[in-house]
């Protein structure tokens, strides 16, 4: 999402990032341990790994696809717990490889605009400042509107991360219509040049079907000024969710058609395995990954690294 | 939330209550899908393994084999086993019941300490924790006429401070003044000593979000419980938590110490496998469910309610009390001898209406029915709308008054006026008044048979109770564009209120 800079910055996230992981995987990583040393890939164990996945949020179906991938070379031969590893985070950089794909800003479009999506709690405004502030560090002239006009004092959050990154923010007291909000955050855009609008919006509950009617009319409203906003939809989802996530991406990619992933959250104790199932069902890229509260600990997500951290190998 | 292991398990357990008896295999069979539908859930799996063996243990034995139907004894020991693990009595809420009181609800808020109360309110970011300190204070001021002093410790996230403040000027609850620069341990005091001076009964502490691994800040927040001495510690988790429930609940009962759990999201769809897997690892009660945006939902958590949800067996409890609740008591009362005289009306009918519309709308009701678990998809596809109800208020608003007391003068061409005041068509109107007429009939046929009270077994004190009859009992009044067979369950609905309350008395 931002630009990589330097090597030196490069291994300073990466290390970071390992550091986060490496704190949640320990547990998937050790399980493999557990189970396979000095033991046949037979059935037994073969249920052992696929309950391992699936406690790591992995689901059910991604885990038995996984279990049944590795089956398929090595069944009733001796394993060791490295090679299990290695053979299973290489299947899920696979299945992650595809959605790698860091958010690409059309500087032409002025504005570029990215509409913020996703339940509550998940990190949107906190996203859109780490966000804003990377964007402003790379130059580019970046808006902010605090369409969340129905959390208490959701607008005040913006504005703060506003003042911190020296970004405007067009905002309207609490309890406006947030549709109108981002008609009139476009126009301003529009007429003051900004490269980037990122549009914050209130959480909400994806079976809230009046919600995401709410939703739905902020795009139809920006469409009246851009055919072709907004050019971005970026969901932000929750490390911590269960299976519950694929319900989430499968609603806002239906109603609001979500064009990107920000799993947030990820530097917790939760393994974010259900980005492996999103990926399989979804096919949605992941942008970006939040592994911190700093606006640095945004960070784009690769494949690999992820894959490899998930089962406790050095990245 | 429970839908999805609701329906998952309406699957399994059809399959054997179709078959006479059942073997081993069977049960191993069913116990299979059963995992795996709690795996689905979000149900962490050691919970999983132990709550499956608990189940095959009482399952394969004769209980099972020797009774006449097997499949629903299986469902009855998963039904308890479920009740226990979420920290409930199985039949303790039939027994409350049959004794005349409320009853079920696991464990509250306990405000046995002497004033202030100190209450912690701690878990992970974007959990929920400051509106659900908002709806707790809200409920002790407005229920509990308790002083209730609000705190904000959230020193980390912008405008956090500030958020809880709006949230207590909505409620008109009392928020401690924001010091700048002030740090989570000196906030707490100055909250406690100015609850003591100036009277306050309890003092809610909102803290900020943390990782449960992050060592720092969970160093802070037991610095904060030993400044503040907390009555009560509880975790506001989020119910489509994942697997890494088990981790959160564990990490913060071992290094802040819980007192229990409230459980946020509720209203949405996920499974919520999260609550049994909290509650089973630290042994803490799940003390509140937040039910939606609003200040006001949030509701006691029953164990048995719950697990009767999981399992289709509807949550006809919660409805009949909020029923109790939301409809006025002079209305209905004034409704209940209308209808005992044989009268119904539009005017009647429109109240029902708004009442069901002050319920939470028709989903969130049918929800709580029985018999409807199996129905979930299949109500999906009808789009089963709450705009429908308010289509048919704009319709009967749209009648004089005269029309509405006499609707037997609504012809033709009022019905062509009604339609287009009401921005609907004539063929809706029609269908308003179709249904309007099945339930006056209805309301006739009651008054044969004896009238609302000895059907009821006399008043009560869901004095809601009449008025929801002719429009939740008889399936033919229930507003348009519902599959066939959704007005029998309802109809069975309304019965087994009707017998819920009246063995209340």
């Amino acid at each position: 999402m931002a630009d990589t800079s330097g090597t030196a910055e490069k291994t300073g996230w990466l290390t970071r990032l390992k550091a986060a992981l490496r704190r949640s995987s320990s547990k998937l990583g050790e399980g493999i341990t557990g189970i396979f040393t000095k033991r046949k890939l037979d059935d037994a164990a073969l249920e052992e790994l696929e309950e391992l996945l699936i406690a790591s949020d992995l689901g059910v179906t991604t885990s038995a696809k996984l279990a049944a991938n590795l089956a398929k070379t090595r069944f009733n031969k001796d394993v060791s717990p490295e090679e299990v590893r290695t053979a299973l985070a290489a299947d899920v950089t696979e299945m992650l490889e595809p959605v790698a794909r860091p958010l690409a800003i059309d500087l032409a479009k002025r504005p570029h605009v990215v509409l913020v999506v996703g339940v509550n709690g998940v990190g949107k405004t906190t996203t859109i400042g780490k966000l804003a502030k990377q964007q402003a560090e790379a130059g580019r002239k970046v808006m902010l509107a605090a369409g969340d006009t129905f959390r208490a004092a959701a607008v005040e959050q913006l504005q703060i991360w506003g003042e911190r990154t020296g970004v405007p923010v067009v905002a309207k007291q609490a309890g406006a219509d947030a549709a109108g909000l981002a008609y009139e955050a476009l126009e301003r855009a529009k007429r003051e040049g900004a490269e980037l609008l990122l549009i914050d919006t209130a959480g909400r509950l994806h079976n809230r079907s009046e919600l995401m009617a709410e939703l739905q009319k902020i795009v139809r409203v920006l469409k009246k000024q851009d055919e072709t906003a907004p050019h971005d939809v970026l969901l932000v989802l929750d490390a911590t969710t269960g299976q519950n996530a694929l319900q989430q991406v499968a609603t806002f990619k239906e109603l609001v058609a979500v064009t990107g992933l920000v799993v947030t959250k990820l530097d917790g104790s939760a393994k974010g395995g259900v980005l492996v199932a999103l990926a399989e069902q979804h096919k949605l890229p992941v942008h970006a990954v939040g592994v911190g509260e700093g606006a640095d600990d945004l960070r784009p997500f690769s494949a690999e690294a992820f894959a490899r951290s998930l089962m406790g190998l050095e990245v | 939330m429970f839908d999805g292991l609701q329906s998952r398990l309406n699957d399994v357990f059809s399959k054997l209550t179709r078959r006479g008896s059942l073997s081993a295999d069977d049960v191993n069979a069913a116990l299979r899908e059963v995992r795996v539908a709690l795996l689905e859930a979000d149900v962490a799996l050691p919970v999983v393994k132990d709550f499956v063996e608990g189940v095959r243990e009482k399952a394969v034995g004769q209980e099972v084999l020797r009774s006449v139907t097997p499949g629903q004894q299986v469902v009855k020991i998963v039904h308890d086993h479920l009740v226990e693990m979420l920290g409930g009595t199985p039949g303790a809420e039939e027994e409350a019941a049959r004794e005349g009181r409320f009853g079920g609800a696991a464990a509250d808020i306990d405000l046995n300490a002497p004033a202030p109360i100190p209450i912690l309110m701690v878990g992970l970011q974007g959990s929920g924790k400051t509106t659900t300190t908002g709806k707790i204070a809200k409920r002790l001021s407005d229920k509990q006429r308790k002083k209730v002093l609000m705190a904000s410790l959230d020193v980390r996230r912008p405008a956090a401070q500030h958020q809880l403040k709006v949230i207590g000027e909505q409620i008109g609850v009392a928020t401690l003044p924001i010091v700048p620069g002030e740090n989570p341990v000196a906030i707490a005091k100055r909250a406690l000593s100015a609850a003591r001076l100036e009277g306050y009964d309890v003092v809610l502490l909102d803290t900020a979000g943390r990782l449960a691994i992050d060592e720092e800040l969970m160093a802070e927040v037991a610095a904060v419980r030993d400044a503040a001495r907390p009555h009560e510690t509880l975790l506001v988790a989020d119910a489509m938590t994942g697997q890494d429930a088990v981790n959160v609940a564990q990490a913060f009962e071992e290094r802040v110490g819980l007192t229990g759990i409230a459980l946020t999201r509720v209203d949405g769809d996920a499974r919520g496998g999260a609550a049994l897997s909290m509650k089973t690892v630290t042994g803490k009660p799940i003390k509140l469910l937040g039910t939606g945006e609003k200040m006001d939902a949030l509701e006691p958590f029953h164990p048995e309610r719950v697990a009767g949800r999981i399992l289709g067996m509807g949550d006809i409890v919660s409805l009949v009390e909020k029923a109790a609740e939301t409809i006025e008591q002079d209305e209905a009362e004034a409704m209940a001898k209308r209808l005992e005289k044989g009268r119904f009306d539009l005017n009647d009918m429109y109240k029902q209406l708004q009442q069901l519309t002050k319920m939470g709308g028709l989903k969130s009701m049918m929800k709580m029915l029985p018999g409807l678990g199996g129905m979930q998809d299949r109500l999906k596809n009808a789009k089963v709308d709450d705009k429908v109800v308010k289509r048919q208020m704009a319709i009967i608003s749209s009648m004089t008054r005269q029309e509405r007391a006499h609707p037997e003068v609504i012809k033709a061409s009022r019905r062509q006026r009604i339609a287009k005041g009401s921005g609907t068509s004539v063929p809706e109107v029609n269908k308003l008044l179709k249904q309007f007429a099945e339930t006056q009939r209805m309301v006739k046929k009651v008054k044969k048979m004896g009238g609302m009270q000895g059907l009821m077994g006399g008043g009560g004190p869901g004095g809601g109770m009449e008025g929801l009859l002719p429009g939740g009992g008889q399936g033919g009044a229930m507003p348009g564009g519902l599959p066939p067979g959704f007005g029998g369950g309802m109809g069975g609905g309304g019965n087994r209120m009707m017998r819920r309350a009246g063995r209340r008395k």
